[in-house]
């Protein structure tokens, strides 16, 4: 693929990681991730080797962690829950920095907060090395069902679409002196999102119509492969 | 004269909803025409348009292309006969890729391997789009997506071109370089529009529609300088547009 990149999370790059066929890197996160959740609680060891197979195939991808780390922001709600949990779990309690915390809880968090990394980072890894056109092709292969693939596919197209009509809406609202990020400028907020669905259903329609325009009969053509 | 490339007869529709948009519309385009629908919003152009290829069905009247009507059994080859390129390319380019976009309709067509890729290849070409072809069409400029979505539909190789606004929110460069492409198709244009110097400059001849009937058919001049035409169905041209002092139009 040329010069245009796909989205946000890829990072553009020629490694054997890149190179690999989309569906086998799919069942590899796959798989890799079931090992991992699957992995007892307090195999500290186990997770640890875990972690050092991902980090080799991200460096073997030579996508910088620079690049992955931050955009593991993603976690955050999980990892915040997983720091609490310590604190609002029951069970017989043990001290940690002088910290009386439930012991069952703090166990439960570790173990949430390792997988949970292991997982994004995983799964980060995979966004950055495949275009999503490889990457619906590749679920394509995997025989996901056509309609699931077509729709993740007008997802990924619509998204930058969608986004910046909502980006327009919100600088129309700014310059009439709304504050979106104002709770007395919620209900306001609310209705414009109304419309940016109500927008974004009819020009489903209108994409509809131009499909059917060309011939379109339910199935998408296998027009990837002709590249 | 042969048969027409486009045949509509006394075509009439009215929405669900009871609103009548069309009250009996005639309308011949000949091969090798290029002819500008005009009229002012709300005249029924779209509506007329959507007629073309089937979309909306006739509540009177019968539309014909090449001599084969407008139903439901030849829906298919309808579609190839009449490419339509919507007004907004976002909502014709639905595809990851320019090529996937072009290729939609040829493949939908049945045309596969190498064929294909020529027809893809062919359709580019002659927007000359065909560099651009595997990138993902929203990184494309305005002017260059309206292109991209001229070729998806060249590419079904269809007999008349039907563009639905195709000036609009193009910067004037873009929009010159649209009207050289478009003059250099060899093939049957019709071209509904608001920007009347722009119908005056690619299109012979013009057919006004409003309030769902056609009151001109005519050359596109004559309607320009009609006065009493224009003031009556809401046409006007831009500020310091004179049809008559331009004394000569482009081929």
């Amino acid at each position: 693929m040329g010069a245009g990149h796909g989205h946000r999370l890829h990072f553009h790059g020629h490694s054997p990681v890149h190179r690999a066929p989309a569906h086998l890197k799919v069942l590899a996160l796959l798989g890799f991730m079931l090992i991992v959740v699957a992995t007892p609680r307090e195999a500290y060891a186990v997770f640890a080797l875990w972690a050092v197979v991902l980090l080799g195939v991200i460096a073997l991808s030579r996508v910088p962690l620079t690049y992955l780390l931050p955009r593991m922001v993603v976690e955050v709600p999980f990892a915040i829950f997983a720091v609490l949990m310590p604190f609002i779990s029951h069970g017989p309690r043990t001290e940690v920095l002088g910290v009386s915390v439930s012991e069952p809880g703090l166990v439960a968090g570790i173990a949430l907060l390792v997988k949970g990394s292991i997982g994004v980072l995983a799964s980060l890894t995979l966004a950055a090395t495949t275009e999503p056109q490889d990457l619906l092709r590749g679920l394509q292969r995997l025989r996901m069902p056509d309609l699931v693939v077509q729709i993740m596919g007008f997802m990924i197209r619509y998204l930058d679409v969608v986004t910046a009509e909502l980006g327009r809406m919100m600088t129309a609202l700014r310059s009439r002196g709304c504050d979106p990020r104002s709770p007395r400028h919620w209900p306001v907020l609310a209705r414009s999102l109304g419309a940016l669905f109500i927008r974004s259903y009819e020009r489903g329609e209108r994409v509809h119509l131009a499909m059917l325009s060309r011939g379109y009969d339910g199935s998408l053509p296998q027009a990837g492969k002709a590249r | 004269m042969s048969v027409p490339v486009l045949e509509v007869q006394d075509l009439a529709f009215a929405y669900p909803d009871g609103h009548q948009a069309l009250f009996g519309v005639d309308l011949h385009v000949h091969r090798g025409e290029r002819v500008a629908l005009l009229g002012p919003n709300g005249a029924g152009k779209t509506t007329l348009v959507l007629h073309l290829n089937g979309i909306l069905t006739a509540g009177r009247g019968t539309v014909a292309v090449s001599g084969l009507p407008v139903a439901k059994e030849h829906l298919k080859e309808i579609r190839r006969r009449v490419g339509i390129v919507f007004q907004d390319p976002d909502d014709q380019l639905f595809l990851g890729t320019v090529r996937q976009d072009v290729a939609f309709g040829p493949a939908n067509l049945g045309l596969k391997g190498a064929a294909l890729e020529r027809r893809v290849m062919e359709a580019l070409d002659r927007v000359g789009m065909a560099d651009f072809v595997d990138r993902p069409p929203h990184h494309l400029s305005y002017g260059q997506r309206r292109r991209v979505a001229v070729a998806t539909v060249l590419a079904m190789e269809p007999e008349i071109l039907v563009l639905d606004e195709p000036s609009s929110n193009l910067d004037p460069a873009s929009r010159r370089e649209l009207a050289d492409i478009l003059r250099s198709l060899d093939v049957t244009v019709l071209m509904v529009t608001h920007d009347l110097p722009y119908a005056l400059e690619l299109c012979p001849r013009s057919v006004v529609l409003s309030r769902g009937v056609v009151v001109a058919d005519r050359p596109t001049l004559e309607v320009l300088t009609d006065d009493e035409l224009m003031g009556a169905h809401r046409l006007e041209l831009p500020w310091g547009f004179d049809p008559r002092r331009i004394d000569s139009l482009p081929a």
